[in-house]
């Protein structure tokens, strides 16, 4: 498996997140704030292109090297806690550091270094996660 | 070459872009989009330490999508070296609750207050990047998902889960910005 077209597509994603502003932290207040359109904008038209685009790919009956149609894999809802709890204890550290994960990364490549701090805290905080898994409700 | 881009990138050309992501990665290889599951696979190669977790083939399972995320590692260098945002033009009503807030310099990416080393070991500094950094890898890795997995792949593939967690991220960040921002910088 070639990791090349992924790694070229990432660098696209990269790319788009910081020239649409995606990465800064005023751009997130002003979506939290509900004072711009421009989040909105960018999210609300992510979902409708790639909506569009799973409708494609399952009319056309397209499928993988082994035969697997192309598809997301549905997730358990459950009792929806994790998505819940989980969803906003994220959304707690997004409104903080002003980044979700990818522009979390980005924002170290684009001029405030200091932000590799916050994804090694990221790191501590999933595998805090993984050690406390069996005991949370999910 | 800054003259080819207006800043921002107008939302209805980086939005479409975006969403575009979801069907490449899936036509490259039948892969999910999802940035914070690299969080797990960094933990499994570093420090699985018996956790059950991280007894996942993280090689098998995220080894593309590590390669997905050094890609956009360097194309945000790419981006701001060709074409950095010297000034985010945020709304005026933003930039007065912000002022509000006592921020006063509202030039760069994050404010220079609070995303600076020398503000690291500040308590703003420490909440905004060390507590906020941590709240984004617990919270993701609890909710199995962030942004690109729930918010943009799986509310595209109409997946009730990630309706739940998309909740759950403005519950979390209209919290902050309301209620703990305030109390963190007045």
């Amino acid at each position: 498996m070639s990791l090349l077209p992924y790694f070229v597509l990432g660098g696209a994603f990269g790319f788009v997140l910081v020239e649409a502003e995606v990465v800064s932290w005023f751009r997130i207040q002003e979506m939290f704030r509900f004072e711009s359109f421009h989040m909105y904008g960018i999210i609300g038209t992510a979902v409708v292109t790639a909506a569009l685009s799973l409708v494609a790919i399952g009319r056309l009956g397209v499928r993988d090297a082994a035969g697997q149609p192309l598809a997301l894999q549905p997730k358990k809802v459950g009792s929806g806690v994790r998505y819940l709890a989980g969803g906003t204890i994220f959304g707690l550290g997004w409104a903080l550091t002003g980044a979700c994960p990818g522009p979390l990364i980005a924002l170290v490549g684009s001029g405030v270094s200091v932000m590799l701090v916050a994804v090694l805290s990221a790191l501590a905080g999933t595998w805090t996660y993984g050690l406390l898994r069996p005991r949370l409700p999910h | 070459m800054s003259q080819l881009f207006t800043h921002p990138l107008p939302w209805y050309v980086a939005g479409p872009l975006i969403g575009l992501v979801v069907p490449a990665l899936l036509l490259i290889g039948n892969k999910p989009f999802g940035i914070s599951s690299n969080f797990r696979h960094v933990c499994a190669a570093l420090a699985p330490c018996g956790i059950e977790f991280f007894r996942h083939d993280w090689k098998q399972l995220g080894a593309w999508n590590l390669a997905f995320l050094s890609g956009l590692f360097l194309g945000a260098i790419a981006a701001w070296q060709l074409a950095p945002s010297a000034h985010i033009a945020i709304s005026s009503g933003t930039v007065a609750a912000l002022h509000h807030l006592g921020l006063t310099d509202l030039s760069g990416l994050a404010p220079h207050e609070v995303f600076a080393w020398s503000s690291l070991l500040t308590v703003k500094g420490f909440i905004a990047i060390i507590v906020g950094g941590f709240l984004v890898g617990f919270g993701t890795a609890y909710a199995g998902g962030c942004t690109s997995g729930h918010a943009i792949a799986g509310l595209a593939d109409l997946q009730p889960a990630s309706l739940l967690a998309v909740c759950g991220f403005f519950a979390g960040g209209l919290t902050t910005t309301y209620v703990l921002l305030p109390i963190l910088f007045r």
